[in-house]
């Protein structure tokens, strides 16, 4: 068999905690070679000691049969090995060709040869389809144009084995598909591709093999061609895996969260929310359903206080909210689960325990009389760790070494934990696994039927549509309408995101 | 290799790399760096006067570094410790002078006049930065100047009658001891150690152990975090200057109520305020970190004295030794890269 990348049996262990524990991957020639597992079950670190910025405690790697000792990312390179990264990295006032030379500049007597340069990545560009302007600034363009350029860095380079890392997280549904075309032309040209996702839509879509990986562990590899969705996801999980999520009729009683007529301006003085009218009751899921950018943000940090209104009401069980503290309106009863858990969910260099008590720090038995009690906090750290299944080394761990789901696991079971009468869920499970999704789903859920109001936005149609049990669509600031996820369809849905009235999206979904 | 061993060990590495290239320059100029890295040696630790006069040195160092180190762990830079520490200088003195009460009562009232003076000039750039976020660095450097010329005319103008210098304070003020000066050979130790050492306490717990400490050390980490937390981020952030000026103040009360016992009219900054910053950094911005690393700086300050008078090294000389030993000290991150690298080999 012509493998042109074997890595066999890698065991890699970070103190006592093993992250790969005999993985064997191995990748033909010119196929897209698919790495599935949940968050944190190692696939990055499998991939970083592809790269070199590991070194394993044992096993062995091989490009194209021959065995070769990486010890740091040149060596990767100069074996034509490439990584477009989830996070790019790219400097925002270059343009696109002086990100691309950036570090291989072509000199001569001194001066950078741009033009040179210029012309050599427009000829990469066009034979891969990438479509990139070598002179645009990287600040000017869409993330997923700044996502080829990440692509087109590697091939100047000579990548002949290029890794995606989560491509898709950042992109578009339109820009996925483009991805997804663009990948397929790499291996038209000769390359082959490690795709690291745990979306398992594209892996069926894109990829001939799939190698799963759980909790550290080598699971197998399977031909794509001979499997399906609900198979990967049981592998990857090590259990069936339920994509429609159970739930039982709702019985809303009364009314939790009421806004009227709110206004909020965004930085530019925008009124990005614009008379926005919202009831949410206690025992049900109202979803936000709407395209990014129709004021979503804005209306979560206005309602939770992170930003200010500029007039209008909230009220929560009857009381007034409107502009009162981040404090006050959590201790009044409002759980939020943050768009952004880096910005604004996470001390990322405070230990995940004392992330667990951010709010409550000032309360028995957490502290008394202003002293802290650490007994406590990593006590209470302890159980939620168990209880929402946060998957870290210890409590005392800092929350940035830990995998994007856990951090949102141990989010959601911070904010749950307070047992909020309402709780506010922004795209909860974005950049997260199946295993993962489903967790956190089952979760909010629980909340509704503990007689809790949950308010969830997210992007994700089909979240929306599963989860809640009455859909409010923004658009332009505004709830243009409220539907019942039973009597609507993605299309309806759609359309009225787009800024169609109901009547005309019915229409438009029935023709 | 273990955590603890290298991160003493490095600092180790980082004075003897001083003492080599010292030893490099000295040889090509010509003199003795035997000698001269004796006579070092000699001025800081050689007799009971000269561990007194380190130790007299030291004091203010740390309550210096801690004002930095506080403010930098809530994240801003306090740049003005020199002001801070002269307003403080300037308000002990004062008191020192202008009242005649018991000492129980006169001692403390000094004390708390300098940390109160040094918090309300950090107050200012506190509450600007809060406010209207302009940056710290600017306010808190253009504060030194004023503090410097606005204490310059306290003590011309208002404490004195046009002298360069003010009276001594009284008695019942000072935190000198003929106890502490007789058992280090007549040096200038006061009892201001004491203050010290229990300052590198106070912020230790303060930041650690207390709920306030969880709001300061959440901003400083990240501010948007501390805000969705419902922690009050302008409040910490003036907060966090405040404490840092009453440190730096306290450093100035050392000098005033210790060292000197007087306040003079200066033609320029003292330097203490901006070796606090090399000393916090040093010390990693952590309290037990600046203790040491002030212990480091007061030892080449007084050590260094020494050089010329019992090693003839000029005294250019002997500024760019020291200089050179900071610089290593300083650059010890680069150290830690070797040492890193040095380990990774020994597993394989």
């Amino acid at each position: 068999m012509d493998f042109v990348i074997e890595m066999l049996n890698i065991r890699k262990e970070f103190g006592g905690f093993v992250a790969n524990d005999n993985i064997t991957l191995q990748l033909k020639k010119g196929e897209i070679h698919a790495l599935l597992g949940e968050n944190g079950a190692g696939k990055s670190t499998l991939m970083n000691v592809l790269f070199g910025l590991y070194q394993p405690e044992q096993g062995e790697i091989r490009v194209k049969g021959k065995p070769v000792n990486i010890s740091n990312p040149n060596i990767a390179n100069d074996l034509g090995i490439g990584m477009v990264h989830q996070h790019f990295m790219l400097v925002d006032t270059f343009t696109v060709t002086e990100n691309i030379i950036l570090g291989r500049e072509i000199t001569t007597g001194g001066r950078i040869d741009l033009k040179k340069a210029e012309k050599e990545v427009r000829e990469i560009s066009e034979r891969y389809g990438l479509a990139v302007d070598p002179q645009a600034k990287i600040s000017d363009i869409s993330v997923g144009m700044q996502q080829r350029v990440e692509i087109l860095k590697t091939l100047y380079r000579g990548a002949e084995i290029v890794i995606f890392d989560e491509p898709s997280a950042v992109l578009t549904p339109q820009e996925i598909k483009e991805l997804m075309q663009i990948m397929k032309t790499l291996i038209k040209e000769g390359k082959s591709i490690i795709l690291i996702t745990h979306k398992l839509k594209e892996i069926m879509e894109v990829a001939d093999r799939c190698t799963v990986i759980r909790k550290g562990k080598g699971i197998g590899t399977v031909n794509i061609s001979e499997t399906n969705p609900n198979e990967l996801a049981s592998l990857m999980v090590g259990r069936e895996v339920v994509f429609k999520t159970e739930k039982t009729e709702a019985k809303p009683k009364q009314d939790v969260l009421q806004i009227q007529d709110l206004l909020v301006k965004d930085a530019r003085g925008i009124n990005v929310v614009n008379g926005l009218n919202l009831t949410v009751k206690a025992g049900e899921i109202v979803g936000i359903a709407g395209v990014d950018g129709n004021g979503q943000s804005e209306f979560i940090e206005a309602i939770t206080g992170l930003r200010k209104a500029e007039s209008g009401s909230v009220k929560l069980n009857g009381n007034e909210l409107i502009n009162h503290t981040p404090r006050k309106i959590t201790e009044a009863g409002v759980g939020h689960i943050p768009q952004d858990r880096h910005k604004h969910g996470l001390v990322l260099n405070f230990p995940i325990g004392e992330n667990m008590v951010l709010q409550t720090y000032n309360k028995k038995p957490y502290s008394k009389n202003g002293i802290l009690n650490f007994k406590e906090i990593y006590k209470k750290a302890k159980t939620l760790i168990s209880e929402f299944d946060v998957r870290t080394p210890s409590e005392y761990t800092l929350a940035r070494a830990l995998s994007g789901g856990n951090q949102q696991k141990a989010i959601i079971g911070r904010e749950v934990d307070r047992n909020p009468d309402l709780l506010i869920a922004a795209q909860p499970t974005r950049g997260l696994d199946v295993g993962a999704i489903e967790f956190i789903h089952k979760r909010l859920i629980e909340q509704r039927d503990n007689g809790k109001a949950v308010l969830l936005i997210s992007f994700e149609l089909d979240e929306i549509l599963n989860v809640s049990d009455r859909i409010a669509v923004i658009y332009e600031g505004k709830i243009v309408a409220v539907v019942n996820p039973r009597e609507t369809s993605e299309q309806e849905l759609g359309l009225l995101m787009a800024g169609s009235n109901r009547k005309e999206a019915g229409e438009h979904a029935n023709a | 290799m273990l955590k603890s061993f290298k991160s003493i060990l490095t600092p180790i590495i980082a004075v003897l790399l001083g003492i080599i290239v010292g030893t490099i320059i000295m040889i090509i100029s010509g003199y003795d760096a035997l000698a001269a890295f004796t006579a070092l040696w000699n001025g800081a630790f050689g007799d009971s006067y000269y561990l007194g006069e380190v130790i007299r040195q030291f004091t203010p160092y740390i309550l210096a570094g801690l004002a930095v180190a506080f403010a930098f762990r809530v994240g801003l830079f306090n740049i003005g410790v020199e002001g801070q520490f002269l307003v403080g200088w300037l308000a002990a003195v004062w008191v020192g002078v202008a009242f005649d009460l018991p000492k129980i009562i006169h001692l403390p009232l000094a004390i708390i006049a300098a940390m109160v003076a040094g918090a309300l000039w950090a107050f200012i750039p506190g509450f600007l930065k809060a406010r209207f976020r302009v940056h710290e660095v600017i306010v808190t450097i253009m504060m030194n100047y004023v503090a410097l010329h606005v204490s310059n005319y306290f003590i011309k103008n208002i404490i004195t009658d046009n002298k360069d210098k003010t009276d001594m304070i009284k008695e019942s003020a000072t935190l000198r001891s003929p106890w502490l000066e007789s058992l280090t050979d007549y040096s200038r130790l006061h009892w201001g150690i004491i203050l010290a050492i229990l300052s590198c306490f106070v912020m230790w717990f303060l930041l650690e152990r207390t709920t306030r400490g969880f709001e300061l050390r959440s901003v400083g980490f990240n501010q948007h975090a501390a805000h969705y937390a419902g922690m009050n981020v302008n409040k910490n952030i003036i907060l966090s200057m405040v404490i840092a000026g009453a440190f730096a103040g306290l450093a100035g009360s050392m000098e005033g109520l210790g060292t000197f016992g007087y306040a003079t009219v200066k033609g320029g900054f003292t330097g203490v305020g901006f070796d606090g910053i090399a000393v916090a950094l040093l010390g990693g911005n952590t309290s037990i970190g600046v203790f040491f690393s002030a212990i480091l700086f007061g030892a080449l300050k007084v050590g260094a004295l020494n050089m010329p008078l019992e090693a003839g090294v000029p005294n250019e000389l002997v500024d760019i030794i020291i200089a050179l030993i900071v610089f290593f000290v300083a650059s010890s991150y680069i150290i830690r890269i070797f040492l890193d690298r040095f380990s990774k080999k020994e597993v394989k």
